[in-house]
């Protein structure tokens, strides 16, 4: 113990003393530097030659310290001398926060509408308060129920179904070892993402049709039913139809990332595994999925944020009457309100409502994996 | 500077592939000692992505053979891969439109307006937010991440549209969402991995940043220029909310989607007679089914054409943006 405590009490002042050295050396470099930047703005001097003396007499520590200090945050004193240095920087930051003022936060200033009765010709400042009756009236109002449960039940739907086909396409299409079909069931699958949802769901009312869809054609044939069926008018299967429409659109295109991460995976681990007797699916399922686990987690954070998003404009082109029950979205319901009735302040509430929601989840989900140590979003 | 690198990251992905032909050579001469539970795995994996390539692809093919297919002819059914009764009355009719040809000028602008002006602009933001002594850095690059979290909802966004006269103007597809975060992260992710000499030397050379932007950095980042370019131009030509909400009853400033989607909803409701359509009704052989076909395919064609070509640039960038920020 004793002997321990020697050692560490000798080792003690000369770490301090080269702690100290390297501060007196980083201070003539970061001089030194600044120096060279003042010449450089005058353009006179021979920067080049400075640089190399300087580089000469540092040591290979100092360099080294001097890098990490580079490729971190180099910290720079917010003082006159730097806004003038930085003038050029600064002028052009001034119309993006401007404009993300106008565009991203004024909008923010609307939500007052929300605990207003607001009245256009009273504009925002004279319209009356009403405290939170505007929430109140939404959370009475049936078809704001229904919304809100449709929108929760798609974009959770949407969520699972996503990741489970892009995850798994991901996982088969790493298996096939031919680079042509390979490349060939790639191409075809991103394609879809490429279309507009107004184009899919042509395509989706079409093979779903009840004359002659493809869908209906092998469901009678096959005699699993006896004639065909109206998909759209069977309020239980509307949600499936929305979640696999969103499967044949964007499966490939949310595989190319796990595909990505697929190729970050050590070779040595296939090789170990190889030898522990794992066969080609062994590989795929102890191997490559816990590979890219971190990047599901991540993804898996952000989607669950967004979970409330999922669902508008699909909702929005295929439904009908019969079915307006299960298909009606938050935002199909703002849009309804907001703008069709032009009752404000009801649209607002409903926005504000949606997006705290939204702000929770991603709340929960990031705690939840601190408390499991999975990647987190922030 | 870079481009050689990215050149060398082709190469080194060829000389990976290559590998992996070897391998498969390798596997092939050694085919015998396949386990056969691998033969399995192999003929089951095969049999489920070729379904997965024929469910992607079929419905695509089946609206390019309804398409070229006679109208009338088509209403019997059985049409799958191939056009029955060939005719090409329906695109002679989806060209004679005048509001998809209107709407389709409109698209066209818009998308090349936008993908040109959006992305230098978000680029010269990312360019600024990649020089890592700027005093405002963190700052401003979190002003707009905020803005992918908390958003004021269409209510307030379509007042504030209404206030600053953008409705019903053409401005409404352009001047929104001009800086979008996540495009912005994803540009200045790939610029702060650039090496900072090569900001340094320029500016020691006496080069102002506009200067450094244009003539260096612009060039490096051709490849995740193209992907975001990419981006901003499916989403602008794909969109037609903005054009239903702030520009509905304009004739003159209509897209072609919502053109499209109108003929879809009109096609709905099918009893309200083929009039909708015109001097064309009279010819018999066009039906709403098949003349929707045909825009359909006339709609997503110039992204289809496009694509096999940018494919190589959106993977690169999809990878940056999985990037956690």
């Amino acid at each position: 113990m004793t002997d321990k405590d020697k050692e560490k009490d000798n080792r003690t002042p000369e770490e301090k003393k080269t702690a100290e050295e390297l501060a007196v050396e980083m201070k003539v470099a970061s001089i030194k530097r600044r120096q060279l930047a003042y010449s450089s703005d005058s353009s006179s001097g021979n920067p080049e030659k400075t640089k190399e003396e300087l580089a000469a007499r540092l040591s290979w520590k100092e360099k080294r310290k001097l890098k990490a200090e580079r490729l971190a945050e180099p910290k720079v004193e917010l003082n006159r001398r730097t806004l003038r240095r930085q003038k050029e920087l600064l002028l052009i930051t001034i119309p993006f926060v401007l404009y993300g003022f106008i565009f991203y936060y004024l909008p923010l200033g609307g939500w007052i509408m929300a605990f207003q009765d607001y009245e256009p010709k009273d504009g925002l400042l004279g319209s009356e308060f009403v405290g939170l009756d505007v929430f109140r009236y939404i959370f009475g109002e049936e078809s704001f129920l229904y919304a809100f449960r449709n929108t929760l039940a798609m974009g959770v739907i949407n969520l699972v179904l996503s990741f489970v086909f892009a995850i798994g396409f991901a996982l088969l299409l790493n298996e096939v070892r031919l680079r042509g079909p390979k490349k060939f069931a790639q191409t075809v699958s991103y394609l879809p993402h490429f279309l507009s949802w107004i184009i899919v769901v042509g395509i989706v009312r079409d093979m779903l049709s009840m004359d002659h869809g493809i869908v209906n054609d092998l469901l009678v044939r096959f005699d699993i039913l006896d004639k065909p069926m109206n998909f759209f008018s069977k309020p239980d299967l509307f949600w499936w139809i929305v979640g696999f429409s969103n499967v044949w659109k964007e499966t490939g295109w949310n595989s190319i990332i796990y595909l990505a991460a697929i190729t970050a995976i050590n070779p040595e681990m296939y090789e170990a595994a190889a030898l522990d007797g794992a066969g080609r699916f062994g590989k795929m399922w102890h191997v490559t999925l816990p590979g890219i686990k971190p990047t599901i987690f991540i993804l898996l954070m952000i989607n669950i944020g967004n979970v409330l998003n999922v669902g508008f404009e699909i909702q929005y082109l295929l439904t009908n009457a019969m079915i307006k029950k299960v298909s009606e979205t938050i935002d199909i319901w703002v849009l309804y309100w907001g703008i069709g009735q032009g009752d404000f302040s009801v649209g607002t509430a409903a926005g504000i409502f949606k997006s705290v929601v939204s702000i929770i989840l991603i709340y929960l989900a990031n705690s939840a994996a601190k408390a499991t140590g999975e990647e987190r979003l922030f | 500077m870079k481009k050689p690198e990215l050149e060398v990251k082709n190469d080194m992905q060829n000389e990976e592939l290559e590998v992996d032909t070897r391998v498969f050579v390798r596997r092939k001469k050694g085919l015998k000692r396949l386990n056969p539970s691998d033969v399995i795995f192999v003929v089951i994996n095969t049999l489920i992505l070729s379904f997965a390539v024929a469910v992607t692809l079929y419905p695509i093919l089946n609206t390019l053979a309804v398409s070229f297919n006679d109208g009338l002819d088509a209403l019997r059914g059985g049409i799958y891969l191939l056009p029955r009764k060939l005719s090409f009355k329906n695109y002679e009719t989806v060209f004679n439109m005048n509001n998809l040809l209107t709407g389709a000028r409109n698209s066209v602008l818009r998308t090349v307006i936008a993908s040109v002006l959006h992305l230098s602009v978000t680029a010269l933001l990312a360019y600024v937010l990649s020089v890592k002594e700027f005093v405002f850095r963190k700052h401003v690059s979190l002003f707009y991440v905020l803005t992918m979290y908390v958003n004021a909802g269409l209510i307030p966004i379509f007042l504030l549209f209404r206030e600053l006269g953008l409705t019903n103007t053409f401005a409404v597809y352009i001047i929104p969402g001009m800086v979008a975060a996540f495009n912005l992260l994803v540009l200045r992710t790939y610029m702060s991995s650039l090496p900072d000499s090569l900001r340094e030397s320029a500016q020691i050379d006496g080069a102002n940043h506009l200067t450094i932007f244009w003539k260096i950095y612009a060039p490096i980042c051709k490849p995740v220029f193209a992907t975001i370019a990419l981006f901003i131009a499916v989403f602008h030509w794909s969109s037609w909310f903005d054009n239903m909400i702030y520009n509905p009853r304009n004739r003159e400033l209509t897209t072609l989607q919502y053109e499209l989607m109108k003929l879809l909803s009109s096609v709905t409701s099918q009893t309200s007679s083929g009039s909708a359509y015109g001097k064309s009704t009279q010819s018999v052989a066009i039906t709403p089914t098949s003349i929707r076909a045909a825009a359909t395919i006339v709609t997503s064609m110039p992204i289809v054409v496009l694509y096999p070509f940018l494919q190589r640039y959106f993977i690169t960038g999809l990878t940056i943006g999985g990037v956690k920020e």
